[in-house]
């Protein structure tokens, strides 16, 4: 099972704009908390945020540390797209629906639309940007594209990161798992079938060591 | 004059094989950049207010306090006064402000005053659309009459498929810099040649002052071709800016709403045939809604396929309704009418204790191609096992799990659309391939590059590639899977008028006319001689100081053999239904389709693999929900708008028919076609699995149970 599926990442009910809680929310200052970061928010260091506006504040994205102002309702999707050019994960449903989005906080595959950008301070994000540097890339990235696991590309991201995730979680996985363990993610052209290739094809890379 | 034949199938080297697609790494690993992720220095952020209501008279828009709220650059006014609203969603302003929240904070001030008036905005149920249906007259072949008279067997049944959604990942939108007299223009489109000129004519500037980039789409399924109202206005807000580039982009719930959907069918069908299975009359009442324009279903498909059927009437109606309106669909009009006519057929089949897969090769001889459909009925049937896993209507095993089989057809056209093409032979031996086209995600910059190493004896690495800007050679938009047979064709033409000019320059020094010159491996060699021979870098040094720039059409009417149209295709499909839970499953899909000359297998297996899950898609769960009370559509985002995901999708065989005669066609697109018969194939399993008809898709719990509860009663 993704670790998306925990409660504090699901998206408010019908009839709840998302937008606008986030927005109601910001005037507390994220005292109210984003659920899942809550364990991980006692050990971050303080942080000050206060009322509404932009404020600045310090991300680690892949590693570095990032400045970035932001409001307090900016997701840290928004934030990385918007103010930061980290452009891999992309707006799709913008509701913790279809992973789009998807990063890896402290280890754990998340939906960076239903994460506040103030409440990913102090923890490890790791996005799309950070699975290649130069011709060196992790596995699951020639293996989707070896596989034809995608087409206009534009999931593409997300599956990439989610298929990492579940490959750290499930290094030997079997086809049923696969299925699975990235139902929390949605392609429109259809690219599933080279997908679930591309995700068992990495599994085996992986395990070789060739990219440890 | 050069021959432009493609070269022959046993001697291709670059062409037919399975090359792996050229931006699969940049998209895979997040470096592919599309308009969405594109902001040019000083961008700011667009955001639209939407109506609420699906049939409104504005009173009154009041704007002053958007206007004044700190960030804001401009605020205008789409729907003054006065104007009549015809469906929820629709513009009413637009704002301009420094980062995206700001914006939606001052479209949140903007007061505006509606009278609210009566709306339709379902069609299912014909009989509440009143003055809103507008019948399109009737069409008579034969005489129904008398051949319902004489039929052995008459059905009778009542169908329907819902208005879906194109659900793009990527949003309709663009960022645009209307700086001085000239537009930048980021959009996301199917139609990077033509969009720019749409955009000027709305901005009354001549059409090449819009200059169009862009490097990748994420997805459009025939929904973005203009440059729409959220084009103009964000060229707008962006002039009243003073030229800072505006981002806008729709929110999901719009995108859902007012960026495109597939027209609805519904039909009353009456259907005869002889005792022996031969079918020899049809009657069908259909109607649609493809919004408040009523919109078009070409009902003279029908029957789709079956089409020579001697008798057949058919009554359409449009119903004009308050939602947003149609755009064209991945095959318009095709899966709709290849799911009521497929599944009529299969229930006539039925009737007639037949087997559909005897009933529809029986009737081969009413298509137009009854001897490619039977062959691909056969193929299918038998990478199914239809022989030992089809059963007689409703699965009478023990259990609540029933299983059973469906077959349905398809056609479509798919000829190359008008291509312009340049390549570029430098004297540094580098070649530039240039055209303005797009890749859909379909994998058109690989075949293109195929193309060109074929035709130049390079490898494909040695072809530089230039597409996505309309400052390139005119190419036409992405639609009609028209794209691979232009493009590919006007790429051939291209290159091949470029060779012959080096080989004009390169003869000489050969010893040999220009016309006994070939380019192979890498190489200029006389014909068949490799020992008499110039490296390709070496030939070209012989330029000296000019580039041979030359440029190659698809002419439509003269595609010289290059590429043709018209192509079949049948999908099977094996699913397993829980009938306590309504819960239908994919065992399995078969797709046999043709297309001609196939430039790269993997990526058509591909188009077919998308077609498919698309086509499962529209089967088990699409459905756009407009409510009639509040006339708003109720799953405009992507929880409640389902789509199969990785788990739904069963297993897929994909059969692409590669064979000396479908290649001696030419090239054919591909795209459509590969999806049009998995939704039929997949309703008609389940009525085989459970033995009674689901009349209206989707298939799920809801519809399903339905289904089963009736025939209980009954």
């Amino acid at each position: 099972m993704s670790s998306k599926k925990e409660p504090g990442v699901q998206a408010p009910k019908k009839g709840f704009s998302r937008r606008g809680f986030l927005h109601g929310v910001g005037i507390t200052s994220g005292a109210l908390g984003a659920g899942i970061l809550e364990q991980e928010a006692a050990a971050a260091p303080p942080v000050n945020v206060t009322g509404l506006g932009e404020a600045p504040v310090t991300l680690t994205i892949n590693g570095k540390p990032v400045k970035v102002n932001v409001e307090p309702r900016t997701t840290l999707l928004d934030a990385m797209r918007d103010r930061l050019e980290i452009t891999g994960a992309k707006r799709v449903c913008d509701r913790g629906t279809c992973g789009a989005c998807t990063v890896i906080i402290g280890g754990k595959v998340m939906y960076s639309c239903t994460v506040l950008a103030i409440d990913a301070q102090g923890k490890d994000i790791q996005t799309i940007e950070g699975l290649s540097n130069g011709n060196k890339m992790h596995p699951i990235i020639p293996a989707f594209a070896n596989n034809d696991g995608l087409q206009c590309g534009y999931c593409t991201s997300g599956f990439v990161m989610a298929s990492k995730g579940f490959l750290d979680r499930n290094p030997n996985p079997t086809y049923e798992q696969v299925k699975a363990g990235l139902g929390g993610n949605l392609c429109r052209c259809g690219t599933y079938v080279g997908i679930r290739k591309a995700v068992l094809e990495a599994a085996k890379e992986l395990k070789g060591g060739k990219n440890a | 004059m050069p021959n432009y034949n493609w070269p022959p199938m046993e001697s291709r080297r670059v062409m037919g094989k399975r090359v792996t697609r050229l931006d699969g790494i940049q998209k895979a690993s997040g470096k592919a950049k599309y308009n969405s992720d594109v902001r040019p220095a000083g961008t700011i952020h667009g955001v639209i207010l939407h109506s609420p209501h699906a049939h409104a008279r504005i009173k009154s828009v009041d704007t002053s306090a958007a206007e004044k709220l700190e960030g804001v650059t401009a605020v205008r006014v789409v729907a003054p006064a006065g104007t009549e609203i015809q469906w929820a969603g629709a513009e009413i302003a637009t704002v301009a402000a420094r980062t995206e929240e700001i914006a939606h904070d001052a479209v949140r001030l903007i007061k505006v005053g509606y009278e609210v008036l009566p709306h339709l905005v379902r069609e299912d149920d014909l009989s509440k659309a009143g003055s809103r249906a507008k019948p399109a007259g009737e069409a008579v072949t034969g005489d129904p009459d008398a051949a319902f008279k004489q039929a052995d067997v008459v059905h009778e049944g009542v169908y329907g498929i819902p208005v879906i959604t194109h659900c793009c990942l990527e949003p309709h939108g663009q960022t645009v810099a209307w700086n001085g007299d000239t537009v930048e223009y980021f959009p996301s489109t199917q139609n990077v040649s033509g969009i720019g000129g749409d955009l000027a004519k709305g901005l009354q500037l001549a059409a090449g002052k819009v200059h169009v980039h862009m490097d990748n789409v994420g997805g459009g399924f025939g929904s973005k071709f203009a440059s729409d109202l959220w084009g103009l206005e964000a060229a707008k807000l962006s002039k009243a800016s003073g030229g800072k580039p505006v981002k806008m982009y729709l929110d999901r719930n719009p995108e859902q709403t007012i960026a495109g959907v597939r027209p609805s069918v519904y039909a009353k069908i009456k259907l005869a045939a002889k005792k022996d299975g031969t079918f020899t009359a049809w009657d069908s009442t259909s109607w649609m809604t493809g919004g408040f324009a009523g919109g078009g279903l070409n009902a003279d498909l029908l029957p789709y396929v079956y089409r020579q059927v001697p008798n057949r009437r058919i009554n359409h109606t449009a119903v004009s309704t308050n939602n947003g309106a149609q755009r064209a669909w991945r095959a318009p009009n095709h899966p709709q009418v290849s799911y009521i006519t497929c599944s009529a057929l299969d229930d006539l089949a039925a009737k007639l204790n037949m087997d559909p897969l005897e009933f529809f090769i029986k009737n081969a001889n009413l298509t137009a191609k009854p001897d490619v459909y039977t062959s691909q009925l056969k193929k299918a049937a038998e990478l199914i096992d239809w022989k030992n896993q089809w059963h007689p209507r409703g699965d009478k095993r023990a259990g609540v799990i029933k299983r059973g089989l469906g077959l349905a057809v398809g056609m479509w056209g798919g000829a190359g659309h008008a291509s312009q093409c340049r390549t570029n032979i430098h004297p540094d031996g580098t070649v530039e391939v240039e055209l303005g086209s797009q890749d859909l995600g379909t994998g058109t910059r690989t075949v293109i590059v195929q193309v060109a190493a074929e035709s130049l004896g390079l490898p494909m690495n040695a072809i530089t590639l230039k597409i996505g800007d309309n400052s390139l050679p005119v190419s036409g938009a992405s639609g009609g899977s028209t794209t691979v047979g232009g493009v590919s064709s006007s790429t051939r033409i291209s290159n091949l008028n470029a060779l012959e000019k080096l080989f004009e320059v390169v003869a000489p020094g050969l010893g040999v006319p220009p016309d006994q010159l070939e380019a192979v491996d890498g190489k200029v060699q006389v014909k068949g001689t490799p020992a008499k021979s110039l490296t390709w870098k070496a030939a070209c040094q012989k330029l000296g100081v000019r580039t041979i720039s030359e440029m190659g059409a698809n002419d439509q009417r003269n595609p010289r053999g290059l590429n043709t149209g018209g192509v079949s295709g049948v999908h099977m499909a094996d699913v397993s239904v829980d009938i306590e839970t309504g819960v239908v499953k994919i065992n399995k899909v078969v797709a046999v389709n043709d297309c001609g000359l196939v430039i790269n297998p993997k990526t058509a297996e591909g188009q077919v693999y998308g077609g498919v899950i698309m086509g499962i898609c529209s089967a088990l769960m699409e459905e756009r929900v407009a409510d009639e009370g509040t006339g708003r559509v109720l799953n405009a985002d992507m929880e409640f708008y389902k789509l199969a995901g990785i788990a739904d999708i069963g297993e897929i065989v994909v059969h692409m028919d590669i064979t000396p005669e479908h290649d001696k066609r030419g090239v054919v697109g591909l795209g459509e076609p590969a999806t049009i018969p998995t939704t039929a194939a997949i309703a008609n399993a389940c009525a085989n699995a459970i033995g009674v008809r689901v009349p209206t898709l989707p298939l799920n719990a809801k519809n399903v149970l339905n289904a089963l509860n009736g025939r209980r009663l009954a």
